[in-house]
């Protein structure tokens, strides 16, 4: 069990709602602008969807970071979505903090389909930050980060 | 409040003579109220059907329990059901009506008076042991126990919840949410690792939550994946408690149940209250349970909204 | 069995203490966070608090033999080959002190249940590394009735023996387990102990105190014999257990602080990276308790509530001599968030028959 000794590789979980962010990460691609492959993309119908519970999961499953990327407030594909997540997102990293979980660990941001320069720019920031916080040992279970051992 | 078919005692009769004429009187089928026990401070929730068994009726100094969440069950029975609710009781009772899961038409709410619970487990926490009698001495209390005669301030074995009371100018009930604010990130983390730690995972603060009425709750239900039965890893005792204050969020009227039951005296109600205090500071002061109609601030929004930056400027240091 | 009555003034109790922990774990009633517990001593940490004083811990002591959970075996798969790991924790020799005469007791009915066969392997270790040091309870609560199964507070079991009195800690090996961890602090520090073999005027004296205490407490005298002569149906079937039931919210708090709950649920926890087989506690109280494929088969909180007192009060004694699983700690009185208890329980069902 020798993660000390290991190069600090993160663990990053985007919600990338399917109508703008996720768009905004194909347009970065074909535009040929790299953003980190420690990112792991999950496509959601709606930033609204991402229960919050995605996010500790995120976290209890060896996560560093998780980030939020949804539609710009006002651009929601159903309206109001994002609202919604707003609110909520903003109680939950609030929460999180108050846990004295490190806050630069969680991020919502908006980027619309047409941003392809800024997801990049928003995730390599995002990556920048956890690399600087180093491993995330204050919310996460340790039985799924050690590997089954006698 | 809203409601204008409650009982309000209008001529200061005592509680247990009120309870005897609703049942004489027909008004309701059942009535809802406290046991008593089997020392003087263990008194029961308990539903009395006739007047016989309201001779064991009681309402004193230790009637702490929220009555509201047993009405979720109570009220999908046959007839009427009077409950006894307290002041602050009032507010899950609202709460309850307001989410669909009182049946309105079946409860007859009562409203009692209350100067303050006492907690028994404060007592206790003094090193007062053996405990046989407490009588009311103004602010003290003469405390009859098998080791002689103690006294206490009445202050300092009041149930928390009392200690902020909602119908009283209490003390500010932010206080000592402000003091975690206030702490490093490091030392958060350390707090609730050393209180959370503590936890059995009994499932009581869920169990006595008037928020928490799910039919199937998502740490009962093995398809969920976070399904457990005991805390097997620390990350367990906060996800679940981090998960319960936010399911609760904005539903919450802070009626401090869950801190009064916790057999490990986790002071549970932080982490409401300080959702509690953010959602009053963002979206303006709002208390789950005032009413029995409006819409919760998780429920609704503005479109000028802060961002969920904030979290990142608002104080409280790294 | 030794006779041997060794004292240590109180104000050396740390080195005693320092003695066990020397080379084995030693778990002593310490605080965490305003709560005392039976937790790893570790003689370097000053922050730590011994609480003699607290009578009962919040959880038992059963915990340190059968643990809230354990790691049982995991499972690996590469290809199409499943690996079995056994990472079953280690048990090393440990001691705990400060075990009430109530917990002592626990562990009797708890072997009855975990060593016979099937023998419980984890249980069965522990049990055989561990060795138990009672002290005797100078100050019985309100909620005790322990007198009620024979248990005296003034004297427990145990492998060991200890009594608070006159400034002094009496110790008095019962066991050969016992006699051997004496025989080794001896070893290691010849003058810890002074010999006062037949001038234990003042042990006496307390023993008398602490049984003149309990027959005045409130339970003192309480009788459970009802439920040893009704026959079981009858209090199966009692209209009362709709009545008791109604307050009880079916949370776990009376069988998680309960020294001689045993039931438990084995469950598979998926890691991500292979499957970790556990054990955990579980409570009666639970909807859903011994869940089959076709569902569960008390369906009630009242069914769910009439199972935990009937095990306790008739079908463990009906199993076992006629011995209640109950030791009258007081732990459900002190901790139930509706009040509701074992002693509400067994007065109200057996009426006037019981006391």
């Amino acid at each position: 069990m020798s993660i000390e000794n290991k190069e600090f590789k993160p663990l990053i979980v985007a919600f990338c709602c399917n109508w703008c962010s996720y768009a905004g990460a194909d347009l970065a691609g074909t535009s040929r602008l790299a953003y980190p492959a420690e990112i792991k993309i999950i496509r959601v119908p709606c930033s609204c969807r991402v229960n919050p519970m995605f996010v500790l999961r995120a976290f209890q499953r060896g996560a560093d970071g998780v980030i939020i990327a949804g539609c710009h407030p006002g651009d929601c594909h159903y309206t109001t979505g994002n609202y919604y997540a707003r609110r909520r997102m903003t109680l939950l990293f609030s929460m999180l903090d108050f846990f004295g979980i490190e806050k630069e660990r969680t991020r919502v941001d908006w980027v619309s389909a047409a941003e392809g320069v800024k997801f990049s720019t928003v995730m390599n920031d995002f990556s920048k930050k956890i690399h600087e916080l180093g491993e995330n040992r204050r919310l996460g279970d340790l039985r799924c980060k050690m590997p089954i051992e006698k | 409040m809203q409601n204008a078919d409650r009982e309000i005692n209008k001529e200061k009769i005592s509680v247990a003579e009120m309870a005897k004429q609703i049942l004489e009187q027909g008004r309701a089928d059942r009535l809802m109220g406290w046991k008593r026990g089997e020392f003087f401070y263990d008194n029961s929730p308990a539903v009395f059907e006739n007047l016989s068994e309201l001779d064991d009726f009681v309402y004193d100094l230790f009637c702490g329990s929220n009555l509201s969440k047993f009405l979720v069950k109570e009220s999908r029975k046959d007839g009427k059901i009077a409950v006894l609710l307290k002041p602050c009781d009032r507010y899950s009772f609202n709460q309850l009506v307001k989410e669909h899961r009182i049946i309105k038409d079946n409860v007859l709410p009562v409203e009692i008076d209350c100067d303050g619970m006492l907690d028994i487990d404060k007592i206790r926490a003094l090193g007062i042991k053996g405990i046989k009698k407490i009588t009311v001495d103004g602010d003290q209390l003469q405390i009859d126990t098998v080791y002689g005669p103690k006294t206490c301030a009445r202050e300092d074995v009041l149930l928390m919840k009392c200690l902020t009371c909602k119908d009283r100018v209490g003390g500010d009930r932010f206080e000592l949410v402000k003091e975690i604010e206030a702490m490093s990130s490091v030392e958060r983390y350390e707090f609730w690792r050393s209180e959370l730690s503590k936890c059995i995972r009994c499932n009581a603060c869920r169990n006595v939550c008037p928020a928490c009425t799910c039919e199937k709750c998502v740490f009962d239900n093995d398809k969920s994946g976070i399904a457990n039965k005991a805390n097997t890893d620390s990350f367990e005792e906060s996800l679940y408690h981090m998960i319960r204050a936010f399911h609760v969020a904005g539903r919450c009227t802070d009626c401090g149940e869950c801190t009064r039951v916790c057999p490990q005296n986790i002071p549970l109600h932080l982490i409401n209250r300080k959702i509690i205090k953010d959602l009053n500071e963002f979206y303006g002061e709002y208390q789950a349970g005032e009413d029995d109609f409006s819409k919760g601030p998780l429920t609704r929004f503005d479109l000028d909204d802060v961002e969920p930056d904030i979290v990142m400027e608002r104080g409280g240091n790294k | 069995m030794s006779a041997q009555i060794l004292t240590v003034k109180m104000e050396n109790i740390g080195n005693l203490f320092k003695a066990i922990a020397a080379d084995q774990k030693l778990y002593l009633p310490l605080e965490q966070a305003g709560q005392v517990q039976f937790l790893p001593y570790d003689p370097a940490d000053d922050s730590q608090k011994v609480r003699l004083d607290v009578l009962n811990t919040v959880r038992s002591a059963k915990d340190l033999f059968f643990p809230q959970s354990e790691n049982m075996v995991a499972f690996k798969k590469q290809g199409k080959k499943i690996d079995i790991i056994e990472n079953r924790e280690k048990v090393e020799a440990f001691t705990v002190f400060g075990v009430r005469a109530c917990d002592a007791r626990s562990f009797d009915i708890l072997d009855r249940v975990f060593l016979s066969e099937p023998v419980d392997v984890s249980y069965a270790e522990r049990r055989a590394r561990g060795t138990v040091v009672t002290l005797a309870c100078n100050e019985p609560e309100e909620t005790c009735f322990c007198e009620t199964f024979g248990i005296d507070a003034a004297k427990p079991d145990g492998d060991i023996t200890t009594w608070i009195a006159d400034g002094l800690l009496w110790w008095q090996a019962n066991t050969n387990k016992g006699v051997k961890l004496t025989d080794k602090l001896l070893s290691v520090d010849a003058g810890l102990f002074v010999d006062s073999t037949g001038e234990a005027k003042a042990l006496e004296e307390q023993q008398e105190k602490i049984r003149e205490i309990i027959s005045q407490l409130p339970l003192h005298g309480l009788s459970l014999e009802y439920f040893h002569k009704e026959e079981l149906k009858t209090i199966f079937n009692s209209p009362k257990w709709q009545e008791l039931s109604e307050a009880c919210i079916g949370c776990g708090t009376c069988t998680f602080v309960c020294p001689t709950c045993q039931c438990y649920d084995i469950r598979d926890y998926d890691t991500g990276n292979g499957v970790q087989r556990y054990r955990c506690w579980d409570s009666c109280m639970y909807s859903d308790f011994v869940m089959m494929a076709h569902g569960n088969p008390r369906t009630s909180q009242v069914e769910r509530f009439r199972q935990r007192f009937m095990h306790k009060l008739v079908y463990y004694p009906a199993n076992n001599e006629g011995i209640f699983s109950c030791v009258g700690c007081g732990r459900c009185l002190a901790k139930c968030p509706s009040s509701m208890n074992i002693v509400k329980v067994a007065k109200t069902i057996g009426g006037e028959a019981n006391v």
